[in-house]
């Protein structure tokens, strides 16, 4: 980069810039601009930071809710808990790094939303990740899911935030695109919550946290790109984490934020410091000027173009109070980071860089922003898909029980999770796998968050606006069965490339139906990430899309949080089934797993059945007269009886259900808005269901140590337990 | 009591180990900054888990040569009690405290999961409220927590009685090969030691993590309990 280059369109080409990009830059600037320039406009044009593609159909989203202290827009979302405390939260993909390098890819990806959390001033209390792999036949996976587990765990437990759930599917449409996508929850008191607009001309900008490298440059451009065959000569594009500094900067940045100091903080995630300066000026409406000199830097002789780029990991930009620079100088140099002003904010409205006495860039930061291009890509709405014929089950009902639970969406996660460290903190009431969603309790008060990610993509590839419904539907219905009240959505959208009609067709129709369960379930969007252009180019010149897969983080409250419930299965009680039962067998894992056949539509949502339902079985658990709940999701009623059967060791014997219904579908169907609960006195509860207008009848009784089935087979709970544990070891320690 | 809790960079279980002390003790303890070097008035002496100094270099190595170990050392010297929990128990061998050494788990991964840890010496400041051959849960999670001694070291502590837990199945029983049981592969299953005087206890897993209902159990709680009983004025 030392060599002089020429600016002109085919630079701005090479910079992911189309010709009418480039002709708008040329136009905004009066004049060819510089390289940096052309960096700054490449980056902040670029998908990943302009959301072009998508913008126009996340407005549509509901985001409103009188909980909701902070929407879209910020860092991350806000939402009141009670007793003055906010969640902060949101989480972020990290695919395209992780398919290239796995572990620092997964690894940053957990530093970069952790960043985006503490930046509001809250203390990240725990991490969730949404993971979607390769087919397990394929031989790339193993080293991929090898190295995505050690680098959420290798980040995650060093900086001391415990990691206390997410999901994990397999399919060969991620062979070659595999997703990593992190959660991060914080918590703060209301009145301590740090923005991102600068303010007061003249203030100090401030440079803290690690030191500028030349690592991740043009980071956001590459994740804005499908994969080609040479996707792994891009690895010098993927930064590399530091954990240790991160926690650093998290207890420096927290003790800073105890004083008044700080007028506005804001992270160097995609985009570095031009992100960061850009958007915190522009937010303002003010203007900045950066001495590049002053940046601390690793490496020597670097560029202002490859400063402003750079993507090194662990680092913030704030503005300060002028009398506190030197209050908050003592904390960054008590915990050894560096702290550097790098310049301050103006009245001009641009945005100047100088570097070496130099004027390396000088862009208007309003057409910056507001002439930055939104894209109406042309749609194709996705077909209906055929209804699935009749199919008939091959084996016998244990035989298919004992198959699906070792399949690899179904099969035990724990060797995954016992390489997260789901304790630290000491505020984890309910570790993964315990139950539907995770539970940490809020430390000083009784207070409890349930957080959970859920998406069922083979759903969204069959009918996108279906799916999208049921991912929202699904987190709201795991964080009611642990007994809290649903509050608020994240949300990781990830699709193929937009430029196809098709794949905008899918992301629109994904949308419309999230739109409409939030509204429906109350349940709004304070938070996310679009990540797009996850395709892969293969050498035959074709490219293989992910299935769509808007991943969604939910979070829920407990006011008290000893009133949360598990999903295992407690001795002597009568299993209760809630929700209604037609034998759904579309898209399911059964029709998968059992008879390798990916059709049909995926199970309605009937979003009305579903708020119905759950608040029912929440008022239930609140009320005390539900000792364990499960929701009912892949696999059917059978699969979660297993489930709550394995995570106890406790068994049960199942009633025959006398449906009219084919057992296979019965049992295995995935119809929507169902969960299995364990009561007292299964006549009382079912009475007060028919009172309330939710479907509900007596399943079985637990007991013993087996589940019984009702044509009298049995199958032990230690039986279900070795199947269940096998994949995972068998996969990755072979 | 009077209990300190040392802050290193990179400590990361400090306030675990606070809430334990906290509700053993009602009061807060005194949280020291790795710079300090006074530990007047102290009774109990922590060093938390976490990954200070990142880890770089060796578990601990760096931490050893901090300017709070110097008085730590003092404090020892002078039979001051000690507890060194996961990276804390790294710190104590590295600072020569305790024998030993913790190697990478034996499967090179991160280990995050529940033990069951058998007493295996009762009268101790740290295991008086627990019987020999008694059994209890608790977390562990850690990437070097396999525990390591040459042959003339792991004689006398065996020989002193100064192993004071083993990693065991539910029931108890100890089989040092049996990756279920023993899960980091430490020698002799040791999952924590004793200096000479028995003041002082580097143990891997967190007992800090097990003491309220609400986190899944109450097992840990006798450790912190016995120490207010055999640290008391």
């Amino acid at each position: 980069m030392n060599k002089p280059v020429t600016v002109d369109e085919s630079l701005a080409r090479e910079f992911g810039l189309t010709a009418e990009e480039y002709g708008r830059v040329l136009s905004i600037m009066g004049r060819t601009p510089s390289l940096t320039e052309l960096g700054v406009f490449s980056v902040m044009w670029s998908e990943h930071c302009s959301y072009k593609s998508s913008r126009k159909w996340l407005r549509g989203l509901p985001t409103k809710a009188p909980w909701v202290i902070h929407g879209p827009g910020e860092n991350a979302g806000v939402v009141d808990i009670g007793q003055g405390y906010a969640a902060i939260f949101k989480m972020e993909s990290h695919n395209h790094p992780s398919f290239i390098e796995p572990y620092q890819g997964a690894a940053t990806g957990v530093g970069g939303i952790l960043r985006d959390v503490f930046t509001m001033g809250a203390r990240p209390v725990a991490n969730l990740n949404a993971l979607r792999f390769g087919s397990p036949e394929n031989p790339v996976t193993r080293r991929i899911v090898d190295g995505v587990v050690r680098g959420i765990g290798g980040y995650g437990n060093c900086v001391g935030v415990p990691t206390v759930g997410g999901e994990i599917n397999f399919h060969p449409a991620y062979d070659g695109n595999p997703l990593v996508n992190a959660m991060t929850v914080g918590i703060a008191r209301q009145d301590r919550i740090f923005l991102s607009a600068a303010a007061g001309v003249g203030n100090p900008v401030v440079y803290v946290g690690s030191r500028t490298g030349r690592d991740g440059i043009h980071g956001a451009t590459m994740s804005s790109a499908e994969f080609d065959e040479d996707a792994l000569s891009k690895r010098p594009t993927v930064q590399v984490g530091d954990p240790f500094i991160e926690k650093l900067l998290i207890e420096a940045c927290l003790e800073l934020m105890a004083t008044d100091a700080i007028v506005a903080i804001q992270d160097m995630g995609a985009a570095g410091l031009t992100s960061s300066a850009v958007e915190m000026a522009g937010k303002g409406g003010v203007g900045i000027e950066l001495d590049l000199d002053a940046v601390p830097q690793r490496e020597p002789n670097m560029t202002a173009y490859e400063m402003m780029l750079s993507e090194s990991q662990e680092r913030m930009l704030m503005v300060l109070r002028p009398d506190r620079t030197e209050l908050a100088r003592k904390i960054f140099e008590k915990w050894e980071l560096d702290f550097a002003i790098i310049g301050h904010l103006t009245e001009t409205g641009h945005i100047v860089i100088k570097h070496k006495g130099a004027l390396e860039a000088d862009i208007p930061l309003e057409p910056l922003a507001d002439e930055a291009p939104v894209y109406d890509r042309p749609s194709i709405a996705p077909t209906a898909p055929a209804a699935l014929g009749n199919v008939h089950a091959p084996l016998s009902l244990d035989a298919m029980l004992l198959q699906l639970v070792a399949s690899p969406d179904l099969a035990s996660r724990a060797w995954v999770w016992n390489q997260y460290d789901s304790t630290v903190g000491g505020q984890t009431v309910r570790r993964p796998g315990a139950a539907d969603a995770a539970i940490v309790k809020v430390d000083d008060t009784q207070i409890g968050l349930a957080l959970t990610t859920d998406c069922t993509p083979r759903y969204c590839q069959a009918d996108p606006r279906t799916g999208g419904a049921q991912a929202v539907a699904e987190a709201w219905r795991n964080i009611t069965a642990t007994g809290a009240r649903p509050l608020a959505v994240t949300d990781n959208l990830n699709f193929g490339n937009p430029e196809k009609p098709e794949i905008m067709g899918q992301f629109i129709a994904a949308l419309e139906g999230m739109g409409e369960a939030c509204k429906v379930l109350d349940f709004p969007i304070v938070s996310g990430n679009v990540s797009l252009y996850n395709e892969t180019r293969m050498p035959d010149g074709t490219t293989q899309a992910i299935l769509p897969t808007p991943a969604i983080g939910g979070l829920g409250v407990l006011d008290d949080v000893s009133t949360a419930i598990g999903l295992g299965m407690q001795a002597d009680k009568d299993l209760v089934l809630i929700g209604a039962t037609r034998g759904e067998l579309g898209q399911s894992i059964w029709l998968r797993e059992i008879l390798g056949r990916e059709e049909g539509a995926p199970p309605a949502v009937d979003l009305a059945a579903e708020k119905q339902n759950g608040d029912f079985v929440r008022a239930e658990i609140q009320a005390g007269r539900i000792t364990a709940c499960h929701d009912i999701a892949d696999g059917g009623i059978l699969v979660a009886a297993a489930e709550m059967v394995m995570a106890t060791g406790i068994g049960c014997e199942l009633e025959s259900p006398d449906s009219g219904i084919r057992p296979e579908a019965f049992w295995f169907g995935e119809d929507q808005a169902r969960y299995l609960v364990c009561v007292n006195d299964a006549q009382a509860f079912c009475a007060r269901a028919a009172q309330a207008g939710v479907p509900a009848r007596l399943m079985g009784r637990s007991g013993g140590n087996e589940l019984i089935l009702p044509s009298g087979v049995t199958i032990s709970a230690a039986r279900l337990q070795f199947a269940h544990e096998s994949f995972f070891p068998a996969l990755m320690d072979k | 009591m009077k209990a300190a809790i040392v802050v290193f960079p990179g400590t990361n279980r400090e306030r675990d180990m606070a809430i334990a002390l906290r509700r053993v003790t009602g009061q807060a303890p005194r949280m020291i900054w790795h710079h300090e070097t006074d530990l007047s008035g102290i009774d109990l002496v922590v060093l938390p888990g976490g990954f200070s100094y990142g880890d770089y270099l060796r578990c601990g190595a760096m931490a050893a040569h901090s300017p709070i170990m110097g008085a730590v050392r003092d404090f020892a010297a002078k039979g001051g009690h000690i507890l060194g929990v996961c990276n804390g128990f790294q710190i104590l061998t590295e600072s020569n405290l305790l024998p030993g050494a913790l190697l990478r788990n034996a499967n090179l991964r991160f280990l995050s999961q529940d033990c069951y840890l058998r007493v295996e010496v009762e009268n101790t400041p740290f295991t008086r409220r627990w019987k020999k051959g008694d059994v209890f849960r608790t977390p562990l999670a850690h990437g070097d927590g396999n525990y390591t001694a040459d042959a003339e070291a792991l004689a006398v502590l065996e020989g002193e009685g100064r192993v004071a837990f083993r990693y065991a199945d539910a029931k108890g029983r100890v089989q040092a090969d049996d990756a279920g049981s023993n899960p980091n592969g430490s020698v002799n299953s040791i999952a924590g030691v004793l200096s000479e005087n028995k003041r002082i206890c580097g143990m891997m897993p967190h007992p800090e993590d097990l003491v309220d209902p609400l986190m899944g159990g109450e097992d840990g709680l006798p450790l912190f309990e016995g120490l207010v009983e055999a640290l008391v004025r």
